[in-house]
């Protein structure tokens, strides 16, 4: 009866695969409107089937010790190699169906809404096509059954989002950022294989076999165990090396730093793509990578979380410096989503049983927080960047100085990209708040080092939130620009998918700080945790207001220097550290020495040496052959010389040589 | 009578003169001819042969007839190619056949 | 080459295959000359008078050289086969030997040669006169 449920499981990836061919093969014949259908019903399909399987997962029965069932519908050979094989398959564990919903939905979302935003563009039809395989590829990555198909998805992501963001291909800065984009998170990538190598070959499986108890389907390859024992006993080493390589991987696509430096550039492609693919679902690929390894690491590489951790914090405060000074609104977007990121990939790190004997964590409160903020992230998020697509579509601009005063003319953008911004502030009734929330109190049961940092990065990002939000809506109004073209508000299209996420942000919130602080049930806690038992979330009332506390100081900051008409503060604080907002504003920087150790470094002293050996040494033997076949072939020429005469000769002279050794013979 | 030998050593002289003349001479026809002297050679030897190891056998004798015969053949289409290439080329050298030079 | 066929004629002669030589001379000194007679004078300007050879030396070189070791390499091996007297089978073939066995179909009979060799020569003919003949002109 279970198995009957997830049997259309499969659908769930075929469908976008479908609509990707047909679009991509047909999709020029069609009008721009067809392609838009078929893309968008295909997905409305898989959002559908995503729900019905979510309801299906959590509400069957538990098993005896409290945990959910691994269900694994599908799993077959796809490449036998003596002993270890890699599988395709679909695996439905707590966080996979929780991403299920997450991809689907804000897919579907995007989908809507780029028919608004992408009307009239030549190349519709390729937009949905591509829509379409990133959404498989991002489906598939999440169900995958071993870490070999989640590479494999993993880098069908990549080139998605390569395809993606170079959609403007006419366009230099696109092509380059596509470029980039591709090349930092390949260049992640073979770290992520050789990990990926390493743990397969000493555990002698690529499965996710430590899943918990797994139910597998009919029909099904078996999962091999991964021997994890017998990796430690060939080198204590090993697998926290394959670990940290992995993650390494992980650190790439979600642009932890300093890794991160593709992702502000990726704006240039759509903005809807950007609330897809650089918002929601593939930078959170690198948290969901450890999430599905989360058992590993705690029993095999505890200490390596620490990496984790500092690197989470770190990337958190650089991005929200940076994000502080950026004049573009889709760049303080993206620099705000490292620092989100950052803040999940902490709180992953942060969640270890006992550490340190310190504090109790609550059952590795980290592990559920950091995939709540996720879910949470991912709406909030989206609906800031698809707000932030309205916004640009009105004012045919990026940058703030060309915007102002548009609360106006555009009142539900307005409306939405404010509540998403308290969201993002982590105010109590707003679904951040939650999921923030648990993610500090986390931080602050590993360490109070890092949950002061963590709080305060929070206060950091709601005073650029509200500074932008404050640079759009309010503000001197740029009359000029608005005398040539005034602002509108946005077709249906377009706003009903903020409207939608909206909602979706305000009933978690709602639901969520009433649920945390009366100690309802069916909270997020419940479905997802790192044991898989049932958690129920409580708030710790102390760090609950500090960080409410925190964080209304830092809107009011923010209020004080950015509401009004003019901002003789911030013009003050410009003038007097001239140096230091440069340099946030050139993100510290980090661009251009990544371009030296790449220009000088490698492309000189390893690139070049290599180039010069292949090209005259390599090739130079293969020359050299055809120079001296093409002159030994030269120098037979003037045997065929046309005289019969000196062929004759030449008979002579064969046939006596010919008798005399015979006649020695 | 007459040492075997020398219809040997007459045979081979004839033969190596054919050939000389064959890889010196310029003109057609005088080519032609030293493949003449170098055919009448070979028959000599089979003539003789013939004689010393096989007297009562004619097997030698009718191949020289035979090859008297393919000779005339032989000789007949050549001239006629060489009444070609003078017509062609207009020169009865052969230089002037170089045609399949690279 | 007149003479030369003429001394060939009379080895067979002298050899008492008298057959053999008197077809010698009929069909080689009488129609073969005549053929290279007449393609003299079709093909050469300056006819048999003073053919002045102006031949490379080297290649005269490179001939003779050639010429004289295959003349070496045979005379080796003529003076290391030695050779016994002439067998006294000064008997001349009688005629009409040479012609049963001509147009005989026994084991060591040449009909089979014969027929092959006339096909040969009717072919040659034909051969010869396609490539000599004038070119037709298109009008």
């Amino acid at each position: 009866m279970v198995m009957e449920i997830y049997s259309y499981s499969f659908l769930i990836l075929l469908l976008p695969a479908l609509s990707f061919v047909i679009l991509a093969l047909a999709g020029m014949k069609m009008s721009h409107k067809t392609a838009g259908l078929i893309g968008t019903t295909s997905l409305g399909l898989v959002t559908v089937l995503s729900y019905l399987t979510a309801f299906a997962y959590f509400g069957a029965d538990r098993m005896a010790d409290g945990t959910y069932a691994t269900v694994v519908p599908y799993n077959f050979t796809w490449l036998p190699l003596g002993n270890l094989h890699f599988d395709m398959g679909i695996l439905l564990d707590p966080i996979s169906v929780m991403m299920l919903i997450v991809i689907s939905t804000v897919s579907l979302m995007v989908h809507i809404y780029s028919f608004g935003y992408m009307h009239g563009e030549k190349g519709f039809q390729r937009y949905y096509a591509f829509l379409s395989l990133f959404t498989m590829s991002m489906l598939g990555l999440v169900v995958a059954t071993n870490i070999f198909q989640m590479y494999t998805f993993w880098e069908l992501v990549g080139v998605s989002s390569y395809l993606l963001i170079g959609f403007y291909y006419p366009l230099k800065p696109a092509i380059a950022a596509s470029k980039k984009a591709f090349i930092v998170t390949r260049f992640a990538d073979m770290f992520f294989l050789i990990g990926i190598l390493m743990f397969g070959y000493y555990t002698d499986s690529f499965s996710f076999s430590f899943a918990g108890n797994i139910v597998m389907g009919e029909g099904t390859t078996p999962f091999i165990a991964s021997n994890a024992a017998k990796a430690v006993a060939a080198a204590g080493f090993i697998l926290p090396t394959a670990l940290v390589l992995m993650f390494i991987g992980g650190a790439g696509k979600s642009a932890m730093f300093p890794l991160h430096i593709w992702l502000p550039d990726a704006m240039e492609g759509p903005t809807p793509v950007s609330a897809l693919i650089h918002a929601a679902t593939m930078v959170v690929a690198g948290v969901f990578q450890i999430a599905r390894m989360f058992p590993l690491w705690v029993e095999y590489a505890q200490p390596q979380m620490s990496i984790v951790v500092w690197v989470g914090v770190f990337t958190a405060f650089y991005a929200a410096a940076v994000a502080c000074a950026q004049s573009d609104i889709k760049r303080v977007l993206a620099f705000s989503t490292i620092s989100q990121i950052a803040f999940m990939m902490v709180a992953l790190g942060v969640s270890l049983p006992g550490h340190h004997g310190v504090l109790d964590n609550h059952a590795q409160l980290g592990f559920m927080a950091g995939m709540f903020h996720l879910f949470t992230h991912a709406m909030f998020k989206a609906c800031l960047f698809l707000g932030a697509g309205c916004i640009i579509h009105a004012v045919h601009s990026n940058e703030m100085a060309m915007m102002g005063g548009l609360r106006k003319y555009m009142p539900i953008t307005n409306i939405t990209f404010l509540i998403s911004c308290f969201a993002i502030a982590g105010i109590p009734f707003f679904s951040g708040f939650s999921s923030k929330d648990e993610i500090i109190t986390a931080c602050f049961a590993y360490s109070p080092v890092v949950g002061w940092i963590m709080t305060g990065i929070a206060a950091m990002t709601a005073f650029y939130m509200f500074r932008l939000y404050y640079g759009i809506f309010w503000g001197t109004e740029n009359v000029e620009a608005h005398e040539h073209h005034t602002p509108h508000e946005a077709p249906a299209t377009m706003t009903i998918p903020l409207i939608v996420l909206c909602v979706i942000t305000m009933g978690v919130g709602i639901y969520s700080t009433i649920a945390g602080f009366a100690g309802w049930g069916g909270s997020f806690g419940q479905f997802v945790n790192a044991e898989g038992t049932n958690y129920t979330i409580h708030f710790d009332t102390q760090i609950a207001a500090t960080s409410t506390i925190i964080a209304i100081l830092s809107i009011c900051l923010a209020t004080y220097i950015y509401k009004g008409e003019s901002q003789p503060i911030a013009d003050r604080l410009y003038k007097t550290f001239p140096k230091l907002h440069r340099a946030a504003y050139k993100r510290f920087y980090q661009d251009e020495i990544w371009q030296y150790v790449t220009h000088r470094i490698i492309f000189r002293c390893i690139s070049k040496p290599v180039a010069w050996f292949d090209r005259h040494v390599v090739d130079g033997t293969f020359n050299f052959m055809a120079w001296g076949a093409n002159e030994a072939g030269e120098s037979l020429r003037p045997w065929q010389s046309g005289d019969v005469r000196q062929y004759a000769v030449w008979f002579l002279t064969g046939t006596v040589a010919l008798t005399l050794i015979l006649l020695a013979i | 009578m007459v040492p075997v030998e020398c219809y040997f050593a007459l045979s081979a002289l004839l033969f190596f003169i054919g050939v000389y003349g064959f890889v010196t001479r310029r003109n057609l026809i005088a080519m032609l001819i030293c493949v003449e002297l170098v055919l009448n050679a070979v028959d000599i030897n089979f003539a003789a042969i013939n004689r010393l190891l096989y007297p009562n056998g004619m097997e030698g004798m009718f191949m020289t007839l035979f090859v008297i015969g393919v000779a005339a053949a032989e000789s007949a289409v050549a001239i006629a190619i060489i009444i070609n290439v003078y017509r062609n080329f207009h020169s009865d050298s052969v230089d002037s056949i170089k045609n399949m030079k690279w | 080459m007149l003479f030369v066929l003429f001394g060939v004629a009379g080895i067979y002669f002298l050899l008492d295959y008298t057959f053999l030589g008197a077809a010698q001379i009929s069909v080689y000194a009488g129609g073969v000359t005549m053929i290279y007679v007449f393609a003299i004078q079709l093909v050469s300007k300056r006819t048999l008078q003073g053919l002045e050879e102006r031949v490379k030396s080297s290649k005269m070189i490179g001939g003779g050289l050639a010429a004289l070791a295959g003349l070496v390499v045979v005379g080796l091996i003529l003076l290391k086969t030695g050779f016994f007297t002439l067998a006294p089978a000064n008997v001349e073939v009688p005629m009409k030997e040479i012609g049963m066995a001509l147009v005989g179909a026994g084991k060591y009979q040449y009909v089979l040669a014969f027929e092959f060799i006339s096909l040969f020569l009717l072919a040659c003919i034909i051969g010869g006169l396609v490539v000599a003949r004038k070119e037709k002109k298109e009008e």
